[in-house]
C-alpha cells in the first residue's frame, strides 16, 4: 500500500480522536449553558485564555480516559513490535496487516518498531494519573504543615522552614538520582517515605472534621470513624506491598498493590513539591491571621485548628487553586525529567519522558519518534498554565 | 546588616552540613557500596571478598566516623594489610605512611578521588565548572536582557494587545521544559530529516572551541525556559510601578511616554526581577544538567549525572557541595541585593 500524505495523516488522526471531540463539545456546551450557576468554574468561561487552557487540559484528560479505560483512540498495542516498521516515517503502511488491524503507523515507528502514535496516546494516561494525584498529596502535606507554621510562628515555624529550605536547596536531579536508583529502592527508603507522606491526608481529614464537629459528638464520632476507616484502609493497602520492607497487612484486606516503579516516582515527586506548597501556605496563613474575621472567631472561642482550617484555608483558596494548576504542570515536567534520565518507570513504559529519552538517541536522523511526545507534553503544560492564568484573572475580578 | 549576613552564613553552613550528610548517608547504604565494590573490583566477588574490599578502603567504618573523616575533623583511616603494606585515606600512592598527615578532609582542602574518572575530585570539579561557566555566561547574556525587554514592553501598557501577545509568549516559554525545546530545536535545525542543518545537534566540540554553530542551540534551550518566568515577574512589577502616583504626576507634567518608562519607571520596576534572576540560577542548574546530557557537553551537569549513575561517592559529594553552595550563595546575594537596591528598606 502507498504511504499516506501529510493531509491524510492529519485527517485520520482527527477522526481517531472522535470520542474526545464529542466529549469536549458536550463539556463546553453544558458548562457555557449553566456557567452562571457554577461559581469560579463557570467564570472561567468568561476568559478566552482560560477556555483555551481548559480545552487543552480536558483534551488530554479525555484522551487518557478513553484510551486507558475503553481501549479507544490508540491504533496499536503500545508495546507491540511489528516487523519492518523500525524507524519508518509517519504514515507508513503495515507490510501485511492482519484482519481488523489498523493498516498504518500514523506517526511512524520508533527504533523498536512500535507505533509512535499509540505510545503517545497511552502515555497521557500515565501522566494524567500521577501528576494530579501527586499534586494533591503535595498540597495535603504542604497545607497540614504550612498552616500551623504560619499561624503559630516561633520555634515550630523556624524548624519547619529550615527543613523546607533544606529540601529546596537540593538540586532536583541529584535528589532523583539518589532516591530512584535500584539500590536505594531495594533498601526500602522510598517505602518509608511513602508511609510518612501518605499519612498526611489522614491527618488533614481527621483534624478538618474533628475541629468542626467536636462539640456535636453524635455526628462527630460516626463521621470520623467512617472517613478515617476508609482512608486508613486505602493507606494501609498503598504502603504495604509484597516484596518490600513494609509488608505486614494481610493480603485479604490489601485492596491493591502499586507497582514499585510508580510508587517511587510518585513519592519523589511529592517530596520535591511539598516544600514549595508549604512556603506558599505559610505565607498566606501569616497574612490572613491578622484579619478581623480571625479575631472574631478567636473571640467566639473557636480552637486554633478550627480557625486554621475553616477560617484561614477557605479564604486562601484563590491563590491555592491557581498554584494547584501551575503545580500539576510543573509535576508533569518533573515526571518528564525523570523519564528523560531513565529513572523510575520501566524503560518500555509509554510515558512521555521515557519516550523522549528513547527517541533522542537517533534525533538527528529520525526526529519523528521523539517529537509527538515532546509536543504532547508541551501542550498539556501550556494548557495548565493558560488555565491557571485564566483562573487568576477571574478570581481577582471579584 | 553585618549581623544579618553573619546569621545567614551560619544557617548556610548548617544547611550544607545537613545536605552533605544526607548525600553521604544515601551513597553509603550497603547495597550502593556492594555495587561500588563489584564495579571497581570484580563482578564475581563473593560476599566475604566484598566485605574485605570495602574494609580495606575504610568503607566499613560507622557512618559518623566516615563523615568526620571526609570533613577532616576525625583522623583518616589507616589499614594494615596481611603483607604489612599500610594504606590509608591520607596516604597517597607514593608516600611513606609516616609522612602522611593525620587529618585529610574538605577542611584541609582534600576532596578525595573519583572512582570513575580516576582523578582527584578537585581537578574534575574545577575543570567541569569552568566549562559550565561559559555556558551559564552565554545563557545569562541571552536570557536576562531578553526577559527584561519582554517584561517591560508587556508591563508598560497593561491589557493592551502587545501585553496580551507577550504574556502568552512568556507563558508558552515557561511551559517548555529543556528536554522538549531541545528536542524540537535539534529536530528542526540540526536533523537531516528537515534538512536545515544550520546548527549542530551536539556541543561536544564546544568544549575546546566555542562557535556559533555548536553553542547556539544549548544556550537558547536553557535560556528559553527561564526567560518566561523572569519576564512575567518583570511585567508584574512594571504594571505595579506604572500605576504609582509619581508616574501619574510625571504624565500630568507632560513628560513623554518613552521618558516615563526609561527614566521614572524602569529603575523601580527592576528591583523585584533582580531577586528573581538570582533565585533563578539554582533552577538553571537543573536545565544545565538536562541540556549537557542532551547535547553531550561534558560540563558540571554531565559530571553530576555520571557521578550519580555510577555511585561515585566522593565525586558526588564534591558536586553536591558545589551546587548547594551555589544555591545558598545566590539566596544570600539576592537578599542583600534586595535590601541594597530598595531604599525603603535600606534607610529604615
Amino acid at each position: 500500500m502507498e504511504p499516506l500524505t501529510w493531509g491524510e495523516i492529519a485527517l485520520r488522526v482527527i477522526s481517531q480522536f472522535t470520542p474526545v471531540w464529542i466529549a469536549l463539545i458536550a463539556t463546553f456546551y453544558l458548562s457555557i449553558r449553566f456557567k452562571r450557576k457554577l461559581g469560579l468554574y463557570g467564570k472561567l468561561f468568561d476568559s478566552t485564555i482560560g477556555m483555551i487552557g481548559f480545552a487543552i487540559v480536558m483534551f488530554w484528560f479525555f484522551t487518557a480516559v478513553f484510551s486507558g479505560f475503553f481501549d479507544m483512540i490508540a491504533t496499536h498495542d503500545p508495546l507491540g513490535q511489528i516487523s519492518g516498521m523500525k524507524n519508518k516515517v509517519p504514515g507508513t503502511a503495515l507490510r501485511s496487516p492482519d484482519e481488523g488491524e489498523y493498516a498504518y503507523y500514523l506517526f511512524g515507528g520508533d527504533n523498536l518498531a512500535r507505533d509512535v502514535f499509540s505510545r503517545m496516546v497511552l502515555g497521557s494516561g500515565i501522566v494524567m494519573m500521577i501528576a494530579p494525584l501527586a499534586t494533591v498529596f503535595a498540597f495535603m502535606v504542604g497545607i497540614t504543615l504550612g498552616l500551623p507554621a504560619g499561624f503559630y510562628g516561633g520555634r515550630l515555624d523556624t524548624l519547619l522552614s529550615f527543613l523546607a529550605n533544606l529540601i529546596l536547596a537540593f538540586p532536583v536531579i541529584l535528589l532523583f538520582y539518589l532516591l530512584v536508583t535500584p539500590e536505594i529502592v531495594a533498601s526500602g527508603i522510598p517505602n518509608y517515605m511513602a508511609a510518612f507522606l501518605f499519612i498526611f491526608p489522614l491527618i488533614f481529614a481527621g483534624v478538618l472534621l474533628n475541629s468542626r464537629y467536636r462539640i456535636q459528638p453524635a455526628k462527630n464520632v460516626p463521621l470520623l470513624a467512617g472517613v478515617l476507616g476508609v482512608l486508613g484502609l486505602l493507606y494501609l493497602s498503598t504502603i504495604s506491598a509484597e516484596g518490600t520492607p513494609i509488608n505486614f497487612w494481610p493480603t485479604s484486606l490489601d485492596l491493591y498493590d502499586i507497582p514499585s516503579g510508580i510508587l517511587v516516582v510518585f513519592v519523589s515527586v511529592v517530596f520535591v513539591n511539598s516544600p514549595t506548597v508549604f512556603r506558599i501556605v505559610r505565607g498566606l496563613a501569616m497574612d490572613i491571621k491578622t484579619r478581623d474575621y480571625v479575631a472574631a472567631a478567636q473571640t467566639r472561642g473557636e480552637g486554633p485548628w478550627y480557625i486554621m482550617l475553616w477560617e484561614i484555608l477557605p479564604n486562601a483558596r484563590g491563590p491555592l487553586i491557581v498554584d494547584f494548576c501551575l503545580r500539576i504542570g510543573y509535576t508533569t515536567i518533573l515526571l518528564g525529567t525523570l523519564g528523560f534520565f531513565g529513572l523510575g518507570l520501566p524503560p518500555e513504559s509509554p510515558d512521555w519522558g521515557s519516550t523522549i529519552n528513547d527517541g533522542r538517541k537517533l534525533l538527528s536522523i529520525y526526529p519523528h519518534p521523539a517529537l509527538p511526545p515532546a509536543l504532547a507534553l508541551l501542550s498539556l503544560v501550556l494548557g495548565l498554565n493558560l488555565l491557571a492564568d485564566g483562573l487568576r484573572e477571574e478570581s481577582l475580578r471579584d | 546588616m553585618g549581623l544579618f549576613i553573619l546569621r545567614r552564613l551560619g544557617v548556610m553552613i548548617l544547611t550544607a552540613l545537613c545536605l552533605t550528610f544526607i548525600v553521604f548517608y544515601l551513597t553509603n547504604l550497603y547495597p550502593n557500596l556492594e555495587k561500588l565494590a563489584k564495579t571497581q573490583g570484580n563482578f564475581r566477588m563473593s560476599d566475604e571478598a566484598v566485605q574485605s574490599w570495602l574494609g580495606a578502603r575504610g568503607y566499613m567504618e560507622p557512618l559518623p566516623v566516615k563523615y568526620g573523616e571526609w570533613l577532616g575533623v576525625l583522623p583518616g583511616y589507616v589499614n594494615e594489610a596481611d603483607d604489612g603494606k599500610i594504606t590509608g585515606r591520607c596516604i597517597a600512592v607514593n608516600m611513606a605512611p609516616e609522612d602522611a598527615p593525620t587529618f585529610c578532609g574538605v577542611i584541609q582542602g582534600y576532596w578525595g578521588n573519583s572512582t570513575v574518572f580516576k582523578d582527584s575530585v578537585w581537578n574534575i570539579v574545577s575543570k567541569r565548572l569552568g566549562l559550565t561557566g561559559w555556558l551559564m555566561l552565554a545563557v545569562m547574556m541571552v536570557m536576562v536582557p531578553g526577559a527584561l525587554i519582554l517584561g517591560v514592553l508587556a508591563g508598560m501598557r497593561e491589557g493592551s494587545k502587545l501585553d496580551r501577545t507577550l504574556s502568552t509568549v512568556s507563558i508558552a516559554s515557561t511551559a517548555t521544559p529543556e528536554y522538549v525545546s531541545g528536542v524540537i530545536f535539534i529536530a528542526l535545525f540540526a536533523s537531516s530529516a528537515v534538512g536545515l542543518k544550520w546548527f549542530k545537534g551536539t556541543a561536544t566540540s564546544a568544549m575546546d572551541d566555542i562557535t556559533w554553530v555548536n553553542f547556539t542551540l544549548p544556550v537558547i534551550t536553557i535560556a528559553l525556559y527561564g526567560m518566561g518566568y523572569i519576564a512575567r515577574m518583570t511585567r508584574a512589577s512594571m504594571t505595579e510601578v506604572m500605576t504609582a502616583q509619581y508616574i501619574r504626576t510625571a504624565r500630568l507634567k507632560g513628560v513623554s511616554f518613552p521618558n516615563i518608562v526609561l527614566k521614572h519607571a524602569l529603575r523601580n520596576a527592576l528591583i523585584a526581577p533582580f531577586t528573581v534572576i538570582m533565585l533563578q540560577i539554582p533552577w538553571l542548574l537543573n536545565g544545565v544538567v538536562i541540556v549537557e546530557t542532551l547535547f553531550n557537553y561534558k560540563g558540571f551537569g554531565w559530571t553530576l549525572v555520571q557521578a550519580a549513575s555510577n555511585n561515585d561517592i566522593e565525586l558526588l559529594l564534591g558536586v553536591s557541595v558545589v551546587s548547594v553552595f551555589v544555591v545558598l550563595l545566590t539566596q544570600l546575594i539576592s537578599d542583600i541585593g534586595y535590601v541594597y537596591l530598595n531604599p525603603r528598606i535600606r534607610i529604615s
